[in-house]
Formats: structure tokens, sequence, C-alpha cells
């Protein structure tokens, strides 16, 4: 029997499957047993506990009354709020460095070299301590911060600035901006459609900036054109009123933008040089200048090269973002570390981080691979 | 070819059989190991920290070497493994150390949840903060509103809160695991304050290059007893690493000390230190040690009131609370009969 080819590949395929469900059962097992002995308590039931900590920062109002579960919410929202911002600074760094390495002037292409050369060689987590501690270090003290008029405030507290009041005023301009842009897309759309059919070239860079600058204006001055501003004003400690960016933020966001963008101007010089030469070189015939040939002929086709390994830098910066524990800002890490320690239940705070991670990271990998089936080569 | 495959297979099962077998306890894993693991601080003067040639230092190092001459004979047999205030516990809990021995507070929830338990105190300590003299804070009922520095993880965090709740202020925490890191932060000014056990704010300001800028404030606003914990559930291990805390305070009790320790097993009469030393009395045996387990480890480490002044005198904590009960203090340790 056993010197059928088939009955063997058979047989030792179920052995091995044997062998890991085997094994995956025994860890599964063995955890239960060590667990029941040294009476750790399993379970998520501490998700509703009161937390008893204080976040330093958090888009939605967290109080220390507050249970694990938001703790955990406010930790998930501050991850996305860096990753999201992270990954937009470093694309648009990293795009201009990527074609800045590609200039035809000396001095730019070096100084672009040498910035991904040491910025990709150098660990984040020093980096990160490096931006940490020029910001609390080199800037000055809270009661000594540089002041920019009466409005904006740069100390080692971070960025403290003036914002307007919250008015009707300002809310019907917010929706003005956001029903301008979707009339300036609407009406870019309706520029190519036509310049297809007819060859006429509607303009669209000046009617899309004067819908973006004139609604929200116009909904402001309708909404009783309020001026009333919260400013910033010493007292006791530390500022009061007014928003701010505390340093762990900033250096945060700065550190993994600039890490990312090394990689991500390689990976745009990278697909910039993959179109065929002859591509620049009709669109130079044709009489396009090199911002037009750059932005109409090697782009669109440069990033079909360009979005899978874009893809892969996305995900390493939300997952480097976790590197927050080691300079203070409270991400999803730190949140699980505290509640790790405070309730002693180490493997149900590392199955939510690992669960929302993969989560996270399996939305953007959609969302790029939806944009990259776009760009993709429709072959017959 | 068949038979290379079923041997590789048979191979790749082996491996994993070593897995299969059931832990022992620690006691004998300590004895085979030959070092006792324990988990201490990254760098708490006082407590555990490892001086400029790596060798540890403090009260809570000390009583890991103690520990050591009981069960091995030895207290060099130590290997010190540092750990911060987040990963201390699952430390402990995975059986990476023996004992955690890291200036950790005795709370009913850790009791009860992390698996594992408290064998007695061996520093009663209370939340302090600190301040710079240069912000004119005298009190903590001034601090509403100031950027406090804590670690994560700590009773200290949850007490901080709870303070600030209390009195109806506020406060903003910085808060990395890391204790350098967020000594760094105090002194570089980025918190107005900083927060924790008042023997730890006293070992930080000795850090500062100018001590006399800070300032501890009055106010002790929790009870912070500080003991080393064991893993739950093995019986024998503990109580062996109870009594030697309890023989080395009753140890201060009846002045037998580093220094006359061999005499006093060699000459004394009295009944009390006859059965610390082990001259009389079965104690050893009834612990599964022989009679002279108590004499290694004052040897070693010298009785309690030795271990304090060796460790916590430097850093200008006066006994206080900790001193023996018949002075006043609270350490009060159950006889050794």
């Amino acid at each position: 029997m056993f010197t059928s080819e088939r009955v063997r590949a058979i047989a030792y395929q179920a052995l091995l499957l044997a062998a890991v469900v085997g094994i995956g059962w025994l860890l599964v097992a063995n955890t239960l047993y060590n667990l029941s002995t040294r009476q750790i308590q399993v379970g998520f039931g501490f998700l509703s506990r009161e937390a008893g900590f204080e976040i330093a920062e958090s888009p939605i109002v967290f109080d220390p009354s507050n249970s694990y579960g938001r703790a955990f919410l406010v930790g998930l929202l501050n991850t996305l709020r860096i990753s999201a911002l992270g990954i937009v600074g470093a694309t648009l760094l990293g795009t201009l460095i990527g074609i800045a390495r590609l200039s035809s002037n000396w001095l730019v292409a070096r100084l672009a070299s040498a910035y991904v050369e040491f910025v990709r060689n150098v660990p984040l987590l020093l980096q990160l301590f490096v931006w940490y501690g020029l910001i609390t270090e080199l800037l000055p003290p809270v009661r000594e911060a540089i002041a920019f008029g009466d409005l904006v405030f740069l100390s080692q507290r971070g960025l403290r600035y003036a914002w307007p009041q919250a008015a009707p005023g300002w809310s019907a301009a917010g929706w003005a901006f956001a029903a301008a842009v979707v009339l300036a897309l609407a009406w870019r759309a309706l520029a190519s459609r036509r310049q297809r059919a007819t060859g006429a070239q509607w303009p669209v860079l000046w009617p899309s900036l004067g819908l973006l600058l004139l609604l929200p204006v116009g909904a402001w001055l309708a909404g009783g054109a309020p001026t009333q501003v919260d400013l910033p004003r010493l007292g006791g400690f530390d500022f009061r009123g007014g928003r701010s960016l505390s340093p762990e933020f900033i250096a945060l966001l700065v550190g993994l933008s600039t890490y990312t963008a090394a990689f991500i101007a390689e990976v745009v010089r990278g697909g910039i040089l993959s179109v065929p030469r002859g591509q620049a070189e009709a669109a130079m015939a044709l009489g396009l200048k090199p911002g037009q040939r750059l932005r109409l002929v090697t782009m669109p086709q440069a990033l079909r090269v360009i979005i899978p390994p874009l893809t892969s830098q996305y995900l390493n910066l939300t997952k480097n973002s976790s590197l927050a524990v080691a300079i203070g800002y409270p991400d999803l890490v730190a949140v699980a570390n505290t509640t790790m320690n405070q309730t002693g239940q180490a493997i149900e705070a590392i199955a939510i981080l690992m669960a929302v991670y993969l989560a996270i990271s399996l939305a953007i990998s959609l969302m790029m691979n939806w944009y990259a089936a776009r760009t993709r080569l429709v072959e017959r | 070819m068949i038979r290379i495959r079923l041997a590789a297979l048979l191979a790749a099962a082996a491996l994993f059989a070593p897995s299969l077998a059931p832990a022992g306890t620690t006691l004998d894993a300590i004895r085979h190991r030959g070092a006792l693991r324990c988990g201490v601080n990254t760098g708490l003067v006082g407590f555990s920290a490892p001086d400029s040639q790596g060798v540890w230092h403090g009260i809570d190092a000390d009583f890991c070497r103690a520990v050591a001459a009981v069960i091995l004979g030895n207290a060099n047999k130590v290997q010190f493994v540092p750990t911060n205030a987040s990963n201390r516990f699952t430390v402990l809990q995975s059986g990476e150390v023996d004992i955690l021995s890291r200036n950790t507070t005795w709370t009913a929830s850790r009791d009860a949840t992390l698996g594992a338990v408290f064998v007695g105190t061996i520093f009663y300590d209370g939340q302090g903060f600190m301040v710079k003299k240069s912000s004119d804070v005298k009190s903590a009922t001034q601090l509403d509103g100031a950027t406090v520095c804590v670690l994560p993880g700590t009773t200290t965090e949850l007490n901080l809160s709870d303070y600030f709740r209390t009195k109806k202020m506020s406060f903003r925490p910085v808060v990395v695991s890391e204790l350098q890191q967020i000594e760094q932060a105090f002194f570089s000014g980025r918190c107005d304050v900083f927060t924790t056990d008042i023997s730890g704010l006293a070992a930080t300001r000795l850090k500062a290059t100018n001590r006399d800028d800070y300032l501890i404030l009055p106010e002790a606003i929790s009870k912070e007893p500080l003991g080393p914990l064991v893993r739950r559930g093995d019986w024998e291990y503990f109580t062996i690493v109870k009594w030697t805390l309890f023989g080395l305070i009753e140890a201060e009790e009846y002045g037998v000390a580093s220094t006359n320790v061999d005499r006093l097993k060699a000459q004394s009469r009295e009944p009390p230190i006859q059965r610390l030393v082990g001259t009389s009395g079965d104690i050893g045996k009834s612990l599964g040690l022989d009679n002279d387990w108590l004499v290694r480890a004052i040897r070693a480490v010298g009785n309690y009131g030795e271990m304090y002044q060796r460790n916590i005198g430097p850093i200008g904590i006066a006994r206080g609370v900790n001193a023996q009960w018949r002075d006043g203090g609270l350490m009060y340790a159950p006889p050794i009969r």
C-alpha cells in the first residue's frame, strides 16, 4: 500500500495535519492548565471594569471612571489618528524626495540620496528618541515659550495654538467646505469627460480653488461672521485654553513620517525608473513641459509599480506606531500594557492587540488592492 | 526513502517530548539550575540597581541573595533579571523568574488576579510627589492643572487619579514605562511633578545634578507596603521565602547580626537566639532545609537592620515606620519557634 504515490502523499499530509492540530491543542491545553493552577483569571469580563487611570490625550472624552473597554477604544483612536496622519505625511514627503533624487540638479539629487541612506539605516526607535529629545530638551520651558503673536506658542510642552470657538458660522463653513470639495471633484470629472468627447479644455484649477475658497467664506459670513477665538493663556503650571499638540504626538508623527518617507522615496524612484525612457522622449517630442510630463505621462504608468510596495510601507508605518510606548504617546499598545499590568490578564490583552492590528492592516491592504486594481493595465 | 522520512517525523516528534513533561516544583527547578532567578528593577537606588561593575545593590537584591543562601547555600548564586513596570508580572507569571523582588506594592487585586502571592512586607512606604523648588509649590493641594510624570501599570497611577478626583483637581499625565526615561522627562522640565513611592523619589533625587533644586512634598497620599512575590501554588517554596524574610527581621530584634552570628551559634544559651541560629529546635528541617538555613542568610546579607542601613540609609530615609515594633515601627516578625 505504501508504494502507491497517491496513498503516500495523502498519508503524509494527514500526518502533518494531525501534528499541527495536535501541537495547537497541546499549546492551548497547557496554557489553560497553567492559568488555572496559578489562579489567573481568564475571559474578557475585565473590559467592563473601571479603568482607574488617566490617559494623556484622547479624541473622545475619557475619565478614569470609564471602563477598560473605553480605554482600549481611546488607544485605538489614537493609533488610527497617528497612522492616518503619518501615512499622509510620509507619502507627500516620500514622493517629493523620490522625485528629487532623480533631479538633474546635482545638489538636490545628492541631498535626497544622503537623506534616504541615513534615515533608512538608523533604527526607528533611536530616531524617535532623537526627535523627542530635541523637543523636550531644546525647546524652552513653558513659562518662556516661543510666541507667535498671541496665537501660537511653542515650548517643550508642545505646540499650543488658538482655535476659533465653536459657533454656527464655523460649522456652516465646515459643511460648505465639504460641499465645495464634492463640487470641485464633480466639475473636474465633467471637464475631463467634455475633453474626451470634444477636445475642448475647460479651466479646472481656478474654478476649483474659487469654489473651495468662496463657498466656506460665504457660509461663514452667512452664519454671522463669528470671530471669537479660544486663546491659550499661561496660568499656573501650563497654558489653558486653545488646542495643543503634545511633544509625544509631534515626535511620533515627525519620526514615523520621515522614516517611512525614506522608504517610500525609494519605491517612488523605482516606479518612475520603471517607465520606459521612450515615454519621456515621446512626451518631450509632443512639447509637454517637464512638470506636465511627470504628471500626465510618467506618474500614471509608474503608479502601477509603486502601489504594491507602497501598501507594505503603509502597513509598516501602522505597526511601527506601536513604538509610541517608548516615548509616552497613549496608543493602543500603551493602553494594553497598562491594562495587562493592572488586571494580570496578559493573554486577553495581547489577543485584542493582535486582532485590532490585523483588522487595521487588512483594511489598508484591501483599500490599496482596490486602488491597484484600478491602475492595472487592462490587457486583452 | 520511506525510512528516512519516517525517521525525520519521529525525530521531530521526539523534539517536542520534553515540553510534554509536567513542570516540576520551583525548588526543584532552582536546585537543578543551581541559581535563583530574581526579577528586580532596572535601576532604583536603594532597592535594586547595578553599579558600574554590574554588581546589583539594594535591599531587594540583598533579599534575593538571602533566599539563595537559604535554598542553595551560596548567596552569589543569583541571576538578576531587570524588569520594568510593564513586564514585571508577566515575567513572574511565565516562569522566567522564581521570585519578583522589585519594590512592588502589596494589594488585594494583585494577590487575587496575578497568579502570584506576596511573601510579606520588606519596606512600608507611601506615595508622594516631587517638584522643582522654582515652581513655588509647597503642598500637593496646589497641583491643579499640573503635568505629572508617572510609571504605567503601577498603583501609583491609580492612586494619582483617585487623589486628583477626590480633590476635584485635574492633571495631565506623562506616561513612560522606563524609569530612566521618566526621570529624564522630569529633570528636563517636561513635567512639573514626579510621583512614585517616597523612597523612589529620594533615590531619583540623588541622580539630579543639583539635589537642592527639588522638593519632596509633605503629603503621603497612600499606603505602599513593598514586598517580594512568588508564584501561587508552590507552598513549600512560598513558606521558605516567607520565613526567610521573617527570620531576617526577627534576627534584628534579638541582636543577631552578620558580625556575631557565628559566635552566637557556637556560644549562645538564650532560647530565642538558639532557635534562630538552629542550635535548638527543628525549624530548618520542618521547612525542608537544614538547621543552618537562617545562619547562612544572616552571614551573607546581615539582619534586616543591617540590610536597611547599608541600602536605604544612603538615600536618606529614616527608619520611621520601618523600625522594629519595640521601637514604635511596623516591623513585627511572627516568632521562629
